[in-house]
């Protein structure tokens, strides 16, 4: 089962290694991970997406909070949540096919933040599987290039993670 | 007090008490080795190959319970100390160690001598710091120590850049009393409830097992330990790296477990209905097959470390918190509890292990006229009344010394159980003699494994360590050919040297005393030969049995009742099989 594992960890140089290297020495999976630094400039947040069976889970997360480095983590799908991914995608565009793209790009709630005569840069926040609807949306060939997050998330309600 | 930073970390490990450091000098460590040279109070000990001050920083942990501290310098000297630092992180010993770094402005551009250290170690440590900034050296420093010796212990390095232990720069200097860290709050006591129910399925077991390993070694638990398995009358297992923490001469002890443990250790454990396993981790040398492990049992299951708990091993009854106290609240509510150990069906519960210990699974050939190597350990028990250290290598020598020392005390057993590293012996020897310089100690070692650390013997004359290395000399990697023998048909590949050293004279050459001992009845002698010799450190080489093998064996991936066992003349095996 796919698992949200949100994680506050000093913001010192190393850190985002020895989860990195946790994964790799232990074989579990890692599906994508996000960091940035939190309100506090000496935390960061880390949104890691793992999958695998519940005793794998719970090694995860145990050998997570084993990290010195690491303050404390949440498995956001153990909870009501929400999570967005960022995506950044360039889209080849002809005199025939513009107006269609911005429609897509307008079904899916998404912005056109860069033109050229030839391509669109597109901005899209949202579910992982709805960024990935419309990037299947797309003939192959049409798309340049796409950026993504990797997804970031949140629980509902007014407990959160913080020190 | 203004000092350098090179001053500071000296002056940082006298104010922590640190008695040795273990290590080896270089260019990015110089600084720090003139702030040693002006000073008396923490001795350093040269070693001859860095790997050696790991070893020695480790055993010396192992038998006084403080931290071990190791010194040395950037590249080669770091990696050569990668091989101790993980054999200490495995077996989870404290240890502090400092390595030196390239300038702070040259990091990253493949400088002389240039390794990351703290990339390459940090898989084999509890945790490490690269020191950016002189002002936080001592805070870093004291950080280190507290890691490394609370909650589960484990080795935490330090990496120190050269221009940070610059002499021409001083800073007032002040060692913090006490360290906190948000990140890092480890687990004192247990849950009560949870220790509450460990009691009631303990006193309703009908055929109990007590499992304990080295966490009752390393939270100094024995006495607790001790105390609550007599108060109830189990059965008690160690680990190997258990041995000594409950008494082996004692009544109640079944002997080790695992790949090499006893017939009645191993048929207990399978057959039991609850087990209390108190820090240990269900090592796949101790479980064998995971799926027909324990069959019949309820599992509690005491360790500091959370993520020890149901790692290859699902527990029923969890409790996470430092051994001792749990042991202590489990015996006060044993006290006071209602409900008492049923003596009929614990009387048929150790009839039943009284007819596995007849098997007499560690009988072997008495009469042989070629030495065996059981017959040298068992004779170095007599002759030190087992009170002597004893460290060891790894291999066959190694499980005849957990099988046949009966270490009735915790901290006298020594040696490298999870990383299995050949080359610990000599270098731990050393640093348990430095520890306790009155105490016997003894070294079991093989000829392969002895020739791993060997340069250390230069090190014992220098610091006048006189240990006792007995050598158990088969001329072969002795487990190794063990396992060719038992899967490969006997093909052994690359499992012996052609050429091996006279150990006698190399053990001259160095300075000491070389003894050969070729007939079983010479053993006892020699070993008392060399015990009486106080101040020299003494190389016995035991010329033993080539063929002999290390039983009962439980092959890799079988389970525990499915034991190879001895078939020597006179032993009931053999009885029962004609």
């Amino acid at each position: 089962m796919r698992h949200i594992i949100s994680i506050l960890i000093e913001n010192e140089s190393g850190a985002l290694s020895r989860v990195a290297g946790l994964f790799s020495a232990r074989g579990y999976n890692i599906e994508s991970l996000t960091v940035a630094p939190t309100e506090d400039p000496s935390l960061s947040r880390m949104t890691l997406v793992t999958s695998g069976s519940d005793e794998i889970i719970e090694q995860i997360t145990k050998q997570l909070n084993k990290l010195i480095d690491v303050v404390k983590l949440i498995d956001l799908a153990e909870s009501a949540h929400i999570e967005r991914e960022l995506m950044l995608v360039k889209i080849k565009t002809t005199h025939e096919t513009r107006e269609e793209v911005k429609r897509m790009v307008d079904i899916f709630r998404g912005k056109i933040i860069d033109v050229t005569p030839n391509s669109y840069v597109v901005e899209m926040t949202g579910q992982s599987n709805k960024l990935d609807a419309f990037i299947h949306g797309f003939e192959e060939g049409s798309i340049i290039e796409v950026a993504r997050s990797g997804p970031t998330g949140i629980s509902r309600g007014e407990k959160g993670l913080h020190l | 007090m203004e000092l350098s930073g090179g001053q500071i970390l000296v002056q940082c490990l006298k104010d922590e008490g640190v008695e040795f450091v273990f290590g080896y000098p270089g260019g990015s460590v110089l600084h720090i080795y003139d702030a040693i040279f002006h000073q008396d109070d923490v001795k350093h000990i040269l070693v001859r190959h860095e790997q050696g001050a790991t070893h020695s920083a480790d055993a010396y942990a192992r038998a006084t319970g403080k931290p071990g501290v190791v010194l040395v310098t950037s590249g080669p000297g770091a990696t050569n100390a990668v091989t101790g630092i993980a054999t200490a992180y495995m077996d989870s010993i404290p240890m502090v160690i400092i390595s030196g770094q390239v300038p702070s402005p040259v990091i990253g551009s493949d400088a002389f001598q240039e390794v990351d250290t703290v990339g390459i170690t940090r898989p084999c440590v509890k945790h490490n710091f690269l020191v950016k900034d002189v002002n936080q050296l001592a805070e870093t420093i004291k950080k280190a120590f507290y890691v490394a010796t609370t909650g589960r212990p484990g080795p935490v390095l330090v990496d120190v850049p050269k221009d940070i232990t610059d002499p021409n720069i001083k800073i007032p200097y002040k060692y913090p009393k006490k360290v906190s860290m948000r990140s890092y709050n480890p687990v004192v006591t247990g849950h009560k409830g949870q220790i509450k129910r460990a009691v009631e399925m303990l006193l309703c077991a009908q055929r109990p097992m007590i499992y304990s390993g080295g966490g009752v070694i390393l939270g100094e638990a024995h006495e607790e330990l001790t105390e609550l398995t007599r108060m109830l009358g189990y059965p008690i297992t160690n680990t190997l790296m258990g041995l000594g923490g409950y008494p082996a001469t004692d009544k109640q002890f079944v002997g080790m477990l695992g790949m090499h443990g006893t017939y009645e250790a191993n048929m207990g454990m399978h057959e039991a209905d609850v087990i209390l396993a108190v820090g240990a981790r269900f090592d796949d040398r101790v479980t064998g097959k995971l799926a027909e492990f324990c069959p019949y049992a309820k599992i509690v299951h005491i360790d500091v470390d959370p993520a020890s708990i149901s790692k290859t091993v699902k527990v029923d009854v969890p409790i996470v918190g430092e051994v001792k106290p749990v042991l202590q609240q489990m015996i006060e509510l044993i006290k006071d509890s209602k409900t008492k150990p049923s003596k009929a069906a614990l009387e048929s519960w150790w009839q039943l292990i009284q007819s596995w210990r007849d098997v007499n699974c560690l009988e072997y050939d008495r009469e042989s006229r070629i030495i065996k190597p059981q017959y040298v350990v068992e004779q170095l028990y007599e002759v030190t009344n087992g009170n002597a250290f004893v460290t060891s290598d790894v291999g066959q020598h190694q499980m005849y010394a957990a099988q046949y020392y009966k270490f009735d005390k915790p901290r006298r057993w020594i040696n490298s159980g999870g990383l299995g590293t050949m080359g610990f012996g000599l270098p731990a020897a050393i640093g348990v003699k430095l520890a306790f310089p009155e105490a016997d100690v003894a070294c079991i070692t093989g000829e392969a494994s002895i020739q791993m650390c060997i340069q250390e013997l230069s090190t014992a004359l220098q610091y006048n360590t006189p240990v006792k290395i007995v050598n158990l000399n088969n001329r072969y990697m002795g487990m190794v050919r063990q396992w060719q023998e038992f899967s490969y048909q006997s093909r052994y590949s690359h499992s012996y040297m052609d050429t091996i050293p006279d150990f006698v004279k190399l053990a001259e050459a160095y300075g000491h005393v070389g003894i050969r001992v070729e007939k079983p009845e010479e053993v006892r002698d020699a070993l008392k030969q060399a015990f009486e010799m106080k101040d020299r450190t003494v190389f016995l080489d035991f010329i033993t049995d080539r063929t002999e093998n290390v039983y009962p064996m439980i092959e890799a991936g079988k389970a525990h009742h499915d034991m190879k066992l001895r078939v020597a003349p006179g032993t009931p095996v053999e009885r029962e099989l004609s």
